[in-house]
C-alpha cells in the first residue's frame, strides 16, 4: 500500500443519483478519492460500478448531485473536459484499435499531448517532427515500463487477451493521467497475469503519483492493494472504508463477501 | 615495440581496454537497445565510465582479491562492473540471473561476495530475501531505479551515485585508478564462474588473467576475427561461454558488443545488428528451425512450394558449395537463384545474413539441425568445451564439418584418451582450482595439469576429429551386456521438432525405456492445424493422435539403433509422455537446461516402475514450483505405450557407416 496519499482530494462525489428510465443504477451515492491513493469500488454484478466510472468521465450524466475535480464543481463532467484535465481509464471490455500496433495505439493515448495540426504532422517538419519524437519517447517509457518491447510492432488484435489489457493500460498512461480509471483490469487473467498486473497499478501509483480508481473482483487483489474501498450494492452505497473495515462489514459479508476473509 | 611484445604487456582486461582507448578511441565498444534505439559507447566512454564504476567501489570498500557479484540480463553496465572490478584487483562473480533466491545464496556465501551489482528489483528483492544468509554482502548497487524509489535500506546504492562518488573520488586521487590498473598481472585471478553442476552444489572455477586471455587470443587467430565483429551478448552472463565470446574476445580483438532491449527481444535484436559472429546452443538453432517450419506451414501454398524445392535443393549442394566442393553450373546457378529467392529472404529474417562463423556447443546438434544451416550457407561449426578451460577444447576447422563429431584440438591443447575411454586434456586455459575446494581440484585436475572432462569419447580414425558419446559416469549397461549411451539415444530423440526434452532409462534394467517431454509450440501447431481440441500441456501430452506420433519418432529412432549391432538392443522398448514440462525451477534441468537424468528418475519413480511393469497407465501427482516461488501440486494419469522395436540390421551397418 502507498506512503503518497495525502488529505488533498482530487476527486468528489455528491449525492449521485442516475437512472435509465425506471433503472435506478445510481442512488444518491457520496464519496471522495485522495490525491496519491488506490481507490476500489467493489460490489456484486449491476452494483453500478462501471456506470459509477461513467458518471466520473462524463460518459454518463447523472440527474441529480454534484461532480468536484480538482476544486471544480460541476452537475456533471463531459468526457472531453474529463481528458483534458487529467482522467483517463481502460475498460471492462477492451477498446483497442485491434488492426494497429501497441506502439501506435499508445501513440493514440498521447493525441490530446499533440499541438501541431494535421497539416504539419502530414508535412512530418518542424514543430510536428519535434512534436513527435517527444511523444514517441514517453511512448517508449510506457512500452518499457510495462515490458512490453517484444510486441512493440505487432498488432494488438493477435496478441492474447492479457497482453492486451496491459497494452490498454499503456493507452492510459500515455495520456499522463493525474486519476486513472480501471474497470476490472484482471478479469479473465490467470493468476501470473494478475500478479504482473498488481505490480504495474502499484508501480504506476509510486513511481508517477498516479491517483487510481479501480473496479476489480478479485478480493484478495484489492484488499492488497487498496487505501480505501467503496462497496456498492443495487446503486446504494453498501460501505465505505479501509480494507479491514469493509471486511468486517455485516452488510458487506451478508451482501458481497459471503464468509469473512481469514487473514 | 612489435605486436606479439606488445600483446603479452596486455594481460590483463583493464590493460587491453587503455589500449583500445589509444588505437580505436571513436570506434563503438558496446550498444545497448533502449527505448526502442539503439544506444552506444566508443571504447573512450566506455573506459570513462568503467573509471568512474571502479573508484566508486573503491570508495565501498572493494579491494584486491575481493569478489564482485554481478547479477542480471546482459547489460553495458554490469559489463563493466567485471572491467571495473578487474581494474581493482578484485574477482568478479556473475551469477545466473534466473536462479531463485536460495541458488543464489549459496553463491553469494561460497565465493565470499562482498559486493553485489544487480540489475533491478527483481534482483534487489532476492538480495534482500538472502540478506540474513550472506552477511558477507556488505552493498548492493542496482542498474534500474525502478520500483526502488521507496527502498530505503543504507546498504542499497544507485550505480550513477556509485559513480559520481568514483568520479569525486578520482579527481582527489588522480593517481589511483592508473596504478591500480597497472599492478594487475596475467596470473592474478580474472574472474570465477560457478558451474551449474549436474550433480550437488555448483563449484566456482577459478580463471586467472592468462587463461582467459590467452585462450581467447587462440581462438580469435584461429578464425580470423577481427576488430570489424558484431556480435549479439543474449546468453547469460554467468556462463562462460558469453564471458569468452561477449567480453573477452571483444577486449582482445576489439570488436562491439551488442546487449539486447530485453530477454524476450533478443530475436528481433538479433536481425538489427546481424551479428558477423554468432553463438548459439543447440535449442537456440532447434527453436529457429522449429519457428521456421511452423511459419511455412501457415503460409501461403505458392510460398510453401518455393521453398520446399529450394530447401531440397539446398539440402543437395548447399553444404558442398560451403565447403567450397566442386558442383555442376547447373546446380550452381540453381543454388544462386534460390539464394535470391529463399536462402537469403530466411538468413535475413534468422538475423544471420552476415554471419561468418557461427558456432555450437553445449549438446549434441541434430544433424538434420546442421545441415539445415549449412546448407543455407551459414558457416555454423561445433565446437567442444569447458568452463574448466575457458571453453575452447576442440573446434571444428573450415571445410572439415561433420555432424558427429567435434573437431581438431584447439590452439595449444593437448588431448588423450585414458585407459577408462575418458577425454583428459591440458592447455594454458586450464583453471587454476575450484574456490576453497581441494577435494574437486584434485580429483579433476592432476598435478601436471591435464583435466578430466567426465566425457566418454574416441579419435575418429578416418579424420582424427574427436567424438564424443557420452558422459563416461552416464555410459551404462542393459542386463544383456549391451552399450546403453543414454544422452546419444536422448539426442536422437530430440532431433524430432515434436520432441523438446527425453530421458531415457536402462542402466541395469532388462530393456530401454523414455519419457517424453513434447514441445508444446510444434505439437499445438499440429494439433491446430488437425483440429484437435486441448486445454492446456497435460491435456495435449495425453491425446491418443499425440501418442501417435511421438510413437513415430520413437519407432524412427529405434529402426536408427537397429543398424548399429552395439547399441540395436537398446532400443526403446516402453515410452511415455510426460505430464508436464521439466523445468529448472523444480531442479529437474541444470541452469543451462541439461536432464539432471538420475534427480528425474528419483522423482518420478512412480512412473519408471510402471515402464518395467505390463501397465499401461500411471497416476501421478507432483510437487510444482511457480515463478513466484510457490509451489504446487499437479496430478495426472500418464499412459504408457509400447515401440515397435526392430531386428539387428548388421547387412546397413557397412551403408551407414
Amino acid at each position: 500500500m502507498n506512503q503518497q496519499s495525502s488529505p488533498e482530494t482530487i476527486l468528489a462525489v455528491e449525492n449521485i443519483s442516475l437512472s435509465f428510465g425506471v433503472m435506478k443504477v445510481l442512488d444518491s451515492i457520496s464519496f471522495d478519492i485522495r490525491r496519491g491513493e488506490i481507490r476500489s469500488i467493489i460490489g456484486p454484478n449491476g452494483a453500478g460500478k462501471s456506470s459509477m466510472l461513467n458518471v466520473i468521465n462524463g460518459f454518463y450524466h447523472p440527474q441529480e448531485g454534484s461532480i468536484t475535480f480538482k476544486g471544480e464543481t460541476r452537475k456533471q463532467m463531459a468526457p472531453h473536459v474529463a481528458a483534458n484535465h487529467g482522467i483517463a481509464r481502460t475498460f471492462q471490455n477492451i477498446a483497442l484499435f485491434k488492426g494497429m500496433s501497441t506502439l501506435d495505439n499508445i501513440m493514440t493515448g498521447r493525441n490530446l499531448k499533440m499541438k501541431t495540426n494535421l497539416f504539419w504532422q502530414a508535412l512530418h517538419i518542424g514543430p510536428a517532427r519535434v512534436e513527435e519524437l517527444e511523444n514517441r519517447e514517453a511512448a517508449e517509457k510506457i512500452i518499457d515500463f510495462l515490458g512490453i518491447q517484444a510486441i512493440r510492432k505487432k498488432p494488438v488484435g493477435k496478441l492474447p487477451y492479457g497482453l492486451q489489457k496491459r497494452v490498454e493500460l499503456g493507452r492510459a498512461l500515455a495520456a499522463e493521467p493525474e486519476l486513472l480509471l480501471l474497470d476490472e483490469p484482471m478479469a479473465g487473467m490467470n493468476s501470473e497475469e494478475k500478479e504482473d498486473m498488481c505490480r504495474f497499478v502499484l508501480d504506476v501509483n509510486s513511481e508517477f503519483g498516479t491517483t487510481i480508481a479501480l473496479i476489480e473482483h478479485d478480493m484478495g487483489v484489492v484488499m492488497d492493494l487498496s487505501d480505501r474501498v467503496l462497496v456498492l450494492d443495487y446503486g446504494k452505497q453498501l460501505a465505505d472504508g479501509v480494507p479491514d473495515e469493509v471486511r468486517n462489514n455485516q452488510d458487506v459479508i451478508d451482501a458481497y463477501l459471503g464468509v469473512p476473509h481469514e487473514h | 615495440m612489435d605486436q606479439k611484445e606488445q600483446d603479452t604487456n596486455l594481460d590483463t582486461f583493464p590493460k587491453l581496454l587503455a589500449s583500445h582507448v589509444k588505437l580505436r578511441p571513436t570506434q563503438d565498444a558496446i550498444r545497448e537497445k533502449d527505448l526502442g534505439i539503439w544506444q552506444s559507447w566508443t571504447w573512450a566512454e566506455a573506459a570513462a565510465e568503467i573509471r568512474a564504476l571502479a573508484c566508486g567501489l573503491a570508495t565501498l570498500g572493494l579491494k584486491r582479491g575481493d569478489k564482485l557479484a554481478i547479477i542480471g540480463d546482459n547489460r553495458p553496465r554490469l559489463y563493466w562492473g567485471m572491467t571495473a572490478a578487474q581494474a581493482l584487483g578484485a574477482v568478479p562473480v556473475p551469477l545466473y540471473q534466473d536462479a531463485v533466491a536460495d541458488e543464489m545464496a549459496y553463491v553469494l556465501d561460497n565465493a565470499d561476495v562482498k559486493i553485489a551489482l544487480v540489475e533491478d528489483q527483481e534482483q534487489v528483492d532476492k538480495m534482500l530475501e538472502v540478506r540474513d544468509r550472506c552477511p558477507n554482502v556488505e552493498h548492493v548497487i542496482f542498474d534500474d531505479t525502478r520500483g526502488l524509489r521507496h527502498y530505503e535500506q543504507e546498504f542499497l546504492h544507485d550505480f550513477e551515485t556509485v559513480q559520481q562518488a568514483g568520479v569525486a573520488y578520482d579527481h582527489d586521487h588522480s593517481d589511483f585508478y592508473d596504478r591500480e590498473v597497472a599492478t594487475g598481472k596475467g596470473s592474478d585471478v580474472s574472474i570465477m564462474l560457478y558451474t551449474s553442476g549436474t550433480t550437488g552444489n555448483p563449484k566456482g572455477v577459478v580463471l586467472s588473467n592468462d587463461n582467459v586471455i590467452i585462450t581467447a587470443r587462440n581462438g580469435i587467430i584461429r578464425e580470423n576475427l577481427t576488430s570489424k565483429e558484431e556480435v549479439l551478448a543474449y546468453l547469460p552472463m554467468a556462463w562462460v561461454g558469453d564471458n569468452l565470446f561477449s567480453y573477452a574476445q571483444s577486449y582482445v580483438a576489439g570488436f562491439c558488443v551488442s546487449c539486447p532491449e530485453d530477454a524476450t527481444t533478443a530475436a528481433s535484436d538479433l536481425r538489427e545488428i546481424g551479428p558477423t559472429y554468432y553463438f548459439a546452443p543447440p535449442r537456440v538453432y532447434e527453436n529457429m528451425l522449429t519457428q521456421v517450419m511452423i511459419r511455412m506451414e501457415d503460409a501461403a501454398e505458392i510460398k510453401r512450394k518455393l521453398f520446399n524445392y529450394f530447401m531440397e535443393h539446398a539440402r543437395k549442394v548447399g553444404v558442398r558449395i560451403l565447403n567450397r566442393e566442386p558442383v555442376s553450373l547447373k546446380d550452381s546457378l540453381l543454388y544462386k537463384l534460390g539464394d535470391v529467392l529463399v536462402y537469403g529472404p530466411l538468413k535475413d529474417v534468422l538475423g544471420l545474413r552476415r554471419t561468418r562463423l557461427a558456432y555450437t556447443a553445449g549438446e549434441a546438434i541434430g544433424p538434420e539441425i546442421f545441415d539445415f544451416y549449412r546448407s543455407l550457407g551459414i558457416n555454423i561449426k561445433q565446437l567442444y568445451g569447458q568452463t574448466e578451460c575457458m571453453v575452447f577444447i576442440c573446434v571444428q576447422p573450415d571445410g572439415e564439418v561433420y555432424a558427429d563429431t567435434v573437431g581438431t584440438p584447439a590452439i595449444d591443447v593437448e588431448i588423450k584418451i585414458d585407459d577408462n575411454g575418458e577425454i583428459i586434456y591440458r592447455s594454458p586455459g586450464v583453471f587454476r582450482e575450484y574456490y576453497k575446494n581441494p577435494e574437486s581440484t584434485a580429483s579433476t585436475k592432476t598435478e601436471d595439469g591435464w583435466v578430466h572432462t567426465g566425457d566418454a569419447g574416441f579419435f575418429d580414425e578416418h579424420n582424427g576429429h574427436l567424438k564424443i558419446i557420452d558422459r563416461a559416469k552416464d555410459v551404462g549397461k542393459l542386463n544383456d551386456g549391451t552399450l546403453f549411451a543414454p544422452k546419444y539415444i536422448e539426442n536422437k530423440l530430440k532431433f524430432f521438432s515434436f520432441v523438446k526434452e527425453a530421458v531415457l532409462f536402462g542402466d541395469g534394467r532388462d530393456y530401454s525405456t523414455a519419457f517424453i517431454n513434447i514441445d508444446l509450440d510444434a505439437v499445438g501447431n499440429w494439433a491446430e492445424r488437425r483440429n484437435l481440441a486441448y486445454s492446456g500441456y497435460i491435456d495435449l501430452a495425453n491425446l491418443e493422435e499425440v501418442y501417435q506420433l511421438i510413437k513415430d519418432c520413437v519407432d524412427k529412432v529405434n529402426k536408427d539403433l537397429s543398424e548399429d549391432s552395439r547399441l540395436a538392443n537398446s532400443q526403446i522398448r516402453r515410452f511415455l509422455i510426460l505430464h508436464k514440462e521439466l523445468d529448472a525451477d523444480d531442479g529437474e534441468l541444470t541452469r543451462t537446461r541439461k536432464v539432471r537424468r538420475s534427480f528425474v528418475g528419483d522423482r518420478y519413480d512412480t512412473l519408471v516402475e510402471s515402464l518395467y511393469s505390463d501397465k499401461t497407465e500411471c497416476h501421478v501427482e507432483t510437487q510444482v514450483t511457480f515463478e513466484d516461488g510457490r509451489t504446487g501440486s499437479l496430478a495426472a494419469d500418464v499412459q504408457i505405450r509400447d515401440a515397435e522395436v526392430f531386428k539387428v540390421n548388421s547387412v546397413n551397418q557397412e551403408a551407414a557407416a
